[in-house]
């Protein structure tokens, strides 16, 4: 898009956070299929950053991202700069592996291994490497305390993690990203499959976590981004199905007083 | 009209209904009197002598007991030179290769291979392992032989139960940063493993109850004790039941219903083995 609609950080009201995931003019493809244009903007630290827009706009895509995910898709390509701390992302000597400890994701459908709680939440610190038992009993305790569910699962740490309700899968996934010790949690639409309730308790387990991570969530829901953001970026589809961003700005600036006539039609739900 | 239209639906349906069934009755009910036939006329020929003693006579007299243990040698070798190379296989095929036409030309190659006779694998055991690697006519040479058969539907059972595995798990364990080995090994493995011994248990059995690739590549029709080495020529029951069955005159016939019940009786044994994996597995997924 043009060059108006990029925000610098000191005018979003968080100028007191230093920017932590950046991208400069990024182009995304799927083989010939571009899947986002020129897409530029900052992300403070500390803070939930909400991407909206309607289906197929490629927030998920935009998401993926900040811990290469897109990577699995074969065919995919990124041009332009993805920064984390200032770091770019896409050269050939980052190792993903320690990157994706960084960078954790939570997914739309919760998706709970299907073992115990305990080596569910233990799985990623196995991974790397810790075994000890005591050590990795604390970790498991921290990581659900941090995400609200121990108190639920504290009694059946070695029972089945399919046999927890959706919200709590949900939240044992939230854990199991915890437990490995990120930066950043990306959370793609983490509540679709959730009822209001469990809804409820995920947003408030954001705001809670925002005040150690960076989180950006990406939802259809703009009740949502409304209640839990800091900031919102608005995508959209051109006529070629590509991805652009139309605004960014905080979140009551957009949801208020919009700068972009899309905006304002889309907020007020007049397409999408 | 609109009567004459429900009724004239009704038929077919009815029509459909019943065609269903009936071909149901053709397979079924074959099969059954097979086996009643087998086990009611075998069954007074079994015994622990049967079972127990080596054949003296030509087969005539005495047991089976080396070509019981043979095809037990046999199955043996056969798992050992056909999972582990089969599951890395599909491993391979499915996680690490890339999708393009050569990856998808192996695949249809490997399904083809599951279709081919059996006998023509025998000849190529005969040709590689006998007279080129000069294994000789042997046990090693039977159970390669056999190998390669049963590595075609062990790769696709393999693929097929590795490709079930949900695509969350996956990129929920690379999502913590797990690499994409550790990803195979701590959930996809676990995941597609009752999947894959249930295929090899089926090729297994399969491969129990061929004849036409071991009769060239080191069964014996007569062996009074058993094989002392896997260079050692072997007897096994199939071959057995077509020697007693077919080339010896003045056979008993209780004799050759004995041995295929015996037979039959392996054989069924694995396929309940794969059953049974199969249902502990499910309810382990989906029960408590």
């Amino acid at each position: 898009m043009t060059e108006n609609n990029r925000v610098p950080p000191n005018d979003i009201g968080l100028g007191h956070n230093k920017t932590k995931l950046r991208t400069e003019r990024v182009n995304l493809y799927y083989e010939a299929f571009q899947a986002l244009r020129d897409i530029s903007l900052e992300m403070p630290e500390r803070a939930i950053t909400a991407v909206i827009g309607p289906s197929g706009c490629g927030k998920s895509s935009f998401l993926r991202l900040f811990n290469r995910m897109n990577d699995l898709i074969s065919g995919a390509r990124v041009e332009g700069r993805v920064e984390l701390d200032g770091t770019s992302l896409y050269e050939s000597y980052i190792d993903v592996v320690e990157l994706r400890k960084r960078v954790g994701m939570v997914f739309q459908k919760p998706n709970p291994f299907p073992m115990s709680v305990f080596d569910n939440v233990a799985f990623g610190p196995r991974r790397h490497g810790k075994k000890n038992r005591a050590e990795l009993e604390e970790i498991v305790e921290r990581s659900l305390h941090h995400a609200a569910l121990w108190d639920e699962v504290k009694d059946k740490l070695e029972q089945s993690a399919l046999a927890l309700s959706g919200g709590q899968q949900q939240r044992l996934c939230i854990a199991r990203v915890l437990a490995v010790g990120p930066e950043v949690i990306l959370m793609d639409e983490p509540c679709s499959a959730l009822d209001p309730v469990a809804t409820l308790k995920i947003e408030d387990l954001m705001t809670s976590l925002a005040e150690e991570y960076t989180i950006v969530i990406v939802t259809h829901n703009m009740q949502q981004a409304a209640r839990v953001s800091d900031m919102t970026a608005f995508l959209m589809m051109e006529q070629d199905r590509a991805g652009v961003l139309v605004e960014y700005g905080t979140t009551s600036q957009l949801f208020t007083n919009p700068r972009d006539k899309r905006t304002e039609d889309y907020i007020t739900g007049r397409f999408g | 009209m609109k009567a004459r239209f429900g009724r004239s639906r009704q038929l077919s349906q009815r029509t459909a209904f019943g065609l269903l069934i009936l071909a149901t009755i053709i397979v079924v009910v074959p099969a059954l009197f097979i086996i009643a036939y087998i086990i009611i006329n075998g069954a007074g020929t079994i015994d622990w002598e049967f079972l127990a003693q080596a054949p003296s006579q030509a087969g005539k007299a005495g047991g089976i007991f080396p070509a019981i243990v043979g095809t037990f040698y046999l199955m043996l070798g056969t798992l050992i030179f056909s999972l582990p190379i089969g599951v890395l296989a599909g491993i391979y095929l499915t996680e690490y290769a890339r999708d393009n036409w050569l990856t998808r030309l192996i695949n249809m190659a490997i399904m083809n291979l599951a279709g081919v006779p059996s006998i023509v694998y025998g000849l190529f055991g005969l040709g590689v392992f006998v007279l080129a690697l000069h294994l000789g006519m042997s046990l090693l040479a039977a159970s390669l032989t056999l190998a390669c058969q049963a590595l075609a539907m062990i790769i696709t059972t393999s693929r097929e139960a590795i490709l079930a595995v949900p695509k969350g798990y996956r990129e929920g364990s690379l999502a913590v940063g797990a690499t994409k080995w550790q990803t195979v090994r701590h959930i996809v493995l676990p995941q597609a493993l009752p999947g894959i011994i249930t295929g090899a248990v089926l090729a297994l059995s399969r491969a129990a109850g061929e004849t036409a690739p071991i009769l060239v590549v080191g069964a014996a029709f007569f062996m009074s004790g058993l094989p002392q080495s896997p260079f050692d020529q072997f007897m096994a029951l199939p071959y057995h039941l077509y020697t007693v069955a077919a080339n010896v005159p003045g056979m008993p016939k209780s004799t050759m219903w004995g041995v295929a019940l015996v037979l039959l009786a392996v054989v069924l044994c694995f396929d309940i083995l794969a059953a049974v994996i199969r249902l502990r597995t499910r309810q382990r997924r989906y029960g408590s």
